[in-house]
């Protein structure tokens, strides 16, 4: 089958169109000055750019990690641009309406389109294009339900005290290397806060579009769910397609008090460079959670974009009997890479997690999973159940799983299984004699493989994302 | 329906098939019996189109098409089918999904529409009592966890479902139990008729006893060595198939 299978992953990008439209875009390069005027350009407050000017001031001495299973030349933080808006933009448009026409048409070509009756009904949107958000949909109602959605921007001017609070809470700006890039030039991103005992009246989510040529993306994503409160959260990406590599480094914190619940999907889809390997978006990404007592968290990815992915959503089970969950698909095609997991941290007595992460990689790429599960000495009772599979689909491509498990309390119980196969020559032959052609089969197969994933995603999102992993597959068989 | 001609077909460089010929016409039942290695399920994985197995010479022509021109996919869309003798499982994907898709697959390319779901479900129900498998097992994984005859009769339920021109049994006798071979049978014999055919490969004559073949040919060293009525079968399970070993050489 391998020869056959050589041929199933060629599709085009159909998300890799750029939008020409007039641009503010700073020149290429990063110091204090940039990190300025990029504070200036948002109003900002004091205390914010001296946030920023800490880290990156850290940052300057931090050193990229190495320690990830993936091979990229050195990025030039010198050549990238770190802030660009859609002219348009300069007089924020209060709604719809008064948005540039050409960005929704841009959104509309993407499959998303922002005119709100036209939407999935009962899904909120912030919208990110470049640097700025663009527009936030369906605000007043949620704003009756004293749910705040805005961009982190217009957070910061109008919750000062709440983004003052919560921001760095989880992710410290020296956390790690791109975690204090994006501390200090961090351009926008969403702002969620669910009030105590409220249950968020409908799915929200963000969906970032990198446009603009040598631009990085830095977008930040605070969601707040206060005592009691729930909140589904989803994040879409994509960006054109270019022979130049771009680097995306955000910082998503969540923060669930006692009893609340978020439950966090992605489904990214950032350009992962042609069937050779040139070009990709670097997603580099830091997410974290911290879950107070009998709060819980579920982070849901699916992975099948980007050139290189480093990203690890993790939960700090803080508080007693709190819950981490993560579930993820991560899918490698032709030269992409991924390194990709998750951190549970056991604090609390009685904390449960539960990984189940599928790694499915094709052509010549490489996936990998990694993985920490701690647990302190305060977690008795603590208990993790950790489930890694891969499927290989052509014999050119890598499967590599870094379980790390750390145990301080004896009363902890951590099971970890994995798992490797491959799509078989058997299985193709019967769906093949059964009427299917080679592409369906695959792509079957493959749904079958994440089924206990997708079951995981808003139902509107599963069908995406079962159509999404068919695209990505599309001519690795044939 | 199905003309093999001096059929000579390779796995690995191995030749297995070394002259095969065959003439099966619509409504009959052929069974093709012969000893171990004898090539019996390599004809059916080379009629099916399987790629690791090479056609070095011959022909074969289904339905006055040149089947060895056609990709596996298109000649079961034409009607071709192989009930395997080890159905392989596929984790996660439903039974009943996967069923969907083949019997859509066929549909389409016989012009017509596809089934909606509540159609194809009923469709599905009734025909899985058929073959007397339990309607739970349409929402399994494929084969996932089925044992032997379960799989043997879910192979059946395809079958059923495709409503075939051609049905290649391979070995499909083979680890079933008494009753569940009658299930295997009665669900052949409710499918026979006079535009279908069947080539029906075995290794005993215990199925013949269910099926009964029109036709009985001997496979031995890759070639039909010898072919008869269904007496023949008994002849073999009297003697075995060292007396023929004369008209192989």
């Amino acid at each position: 089958m391998s020869e056959q299978v050589e041929h199933l992953i060629r599709k085009e990008y159909a998300a890799g169109f750029h939008t020409a439209i007039d641009t503010d875009t700073i020149p290429p390069g990063l110091n204090e000055d940039v990190v300025r005027f990029i504070s200036a350009k948002k109003n900002e407050p004091e205390w914010l750019l001296e946030w920023r000017l800490q880290a990156f001031r850290a940052w300057q001495e931090m050193d990229e990690p190495e320690w990830a299973h993936v091979d990229y030349p050195k990025v030039d933080y010198q050549s990238i641009s770190y802030f660009s808006s859609p002219k348009s933009m300069d007089d924020k448009p209060k709604s719809l309406d008064e948005v540039d026409p050409k960005l929704l048409e841009t959104y509309e070509k993407l499959g998303i389109p922002l005119h709100e009756q036209e939407m999935l009904a009962g899904v909120a949107m912030d919208v990110v294009f470049d640097s700025v958000s663009v527009v936030t949909t369906f605000r007043e109602k949620l704003e009756e339900a004293g749910v705040l959605f805005c961009s982190i921007s217009e957070a910061v001017e109008k919750y000062p005290e709440l983004v003052k609070k919560h921001l760095g809470s989880v992710v410290p700006q020296k956390d790690n290397y791109f975690a204090a890039l994006n501390s200090a030039v961090f351009s926008d991103g969403s702002f969620v806060y669910i009030p105590k005992g409220v249950r968020c009246p409908m799915e929200l989510s963000t969906y970032f579009r990198i446009n603009e040529q040598n631009t990085g993306q830095f977008e930040r994503t605070l969601i707040v769910a206060e005592e009691g409160a729930y909140v589904s959260y989803l994040e879409g990406c994509t960006a054109p397609m270019r022979d130049e590599n771009q680097l995306h480094a955000a910082v998503v914190e969540l923060v669930a008090k006692d009893n609340a619940e978020i439950k966090y999907s992605t489904v990214q889809n950032w350009y992962p460079g042609d069937e050779d390997g040139k070009g990709g978006i670097y997603n580099f990404v830091t997410k974290r959670g911290v879950c107070h007592t009998s709060a819980k968290i579920s982070w849901t990815q699916v992975e099948t974009g980007s050139a290189v992915t480093w990203k690890y959503p993790s939960c700090v089970l803080r508080g007693d009997n709190s819950v981490g969950e993560f579930y993820s698909v991560a899918l490698t095609n032709n030269h992409q890479q991924a390194d990709t997991g998750t951190k549970m941290i056991h604090i609390g007595k009685n904390t449960r997690s539960t990984i189940i992460a599928k790694g499915i990689s094709a052509g010549k790429s490489d996936s990998s999973y990694r993985g920490l599960v701690r647990m302190n000495p305060g977690a008795d009772g603590a208990r993790n159940f950790t489930q890694c599979d891969s499927l290989l689909i052509g014999d050119k491509c890598g499967a590599h799983t870094f379980p790390y498990i750390e145990s301080k309390n004896p009363s902890a119980v951590i099971e970890h299984e994995a798992t490797t196969s491959k799509v078989s020559d058997d299985q193709m032959f019967l769906c093949q004699q059964r009427g299917l052609d080679p592409e369906k089969a695959v792509s079957m197969i493959v749904n079958g493989f994440c089924r206990e994933v997708f079951k995981e995603l808003p139902m509107e999102f599963a069908v995406e994302a079962g159509k999404l992993l068919e695209v990505s597959l599309e001519g690795s068989v044939g | 329906m199905l003309s093999i001609n001096n059929l000579c077909a390779s796995v690995e460089d191995k030749q297995i098939l070394k002259g095969l010929g065959l003439d099966v016409k619509p409504g009959e039942v052929h069974a093709i019996m012969g000893p171990n290695g004898a090539g019996k399920s390599t004809l059916g994985s080379v009629l099916a189109g399987r790629e690791a197995f090479e056609v070095t010479e011959g022909s074969a022509q289904f339905d006055g098409e040149n089947l060895l021109e056609m990709d596996v996919e298109e000649r079961a869309r034409a009607g071709l089918f192989l009930a395997f003798q080890y159905p392989v499982e596929i984790p996660g994907v439903s039974n009943m999904e996967f069923l969907k898709a083949s019997v859509d697959a066929v549909r389409t390319h016989q012009g017509k529409p596809e089934l909606s779901s509540v159609e194809f479900m009923k469709l599905a129900r009734e025909t899985s009592k058929k073959v007397k498998l339990d309607q739970g097992f349409l929402k399994r994984g494929v084969n996932e966890g089925f044992s032997g005859g379960e799989k043997k009769r879910n192979e059946i339920m395809q079958m059923m479902l495709l409503e075939p021109k051609l049905c290649i049994l391979d070995e499909t006798d083979s680890g079933l139990d008494i009753d569940a071979l009658q299930t295997v049978a009665d669900g052949v014999n409710a499918m026979r008729s006079p535009e279908r055919s069947f080539i029906v490969v075995t290794h005993y004559q215990r199925l013949l006893d269910y099926i009964v073949p029109d036709y009985v040919h001997v496979l031995a060293d890759g070639k039909i060595v010898k072919s008869g009525d269904k007496s023949l079968a008994k002849e073999l399970e009297a003697k075995g198939y060292g007396w023929l070993e004369g008209e192989v050489a």
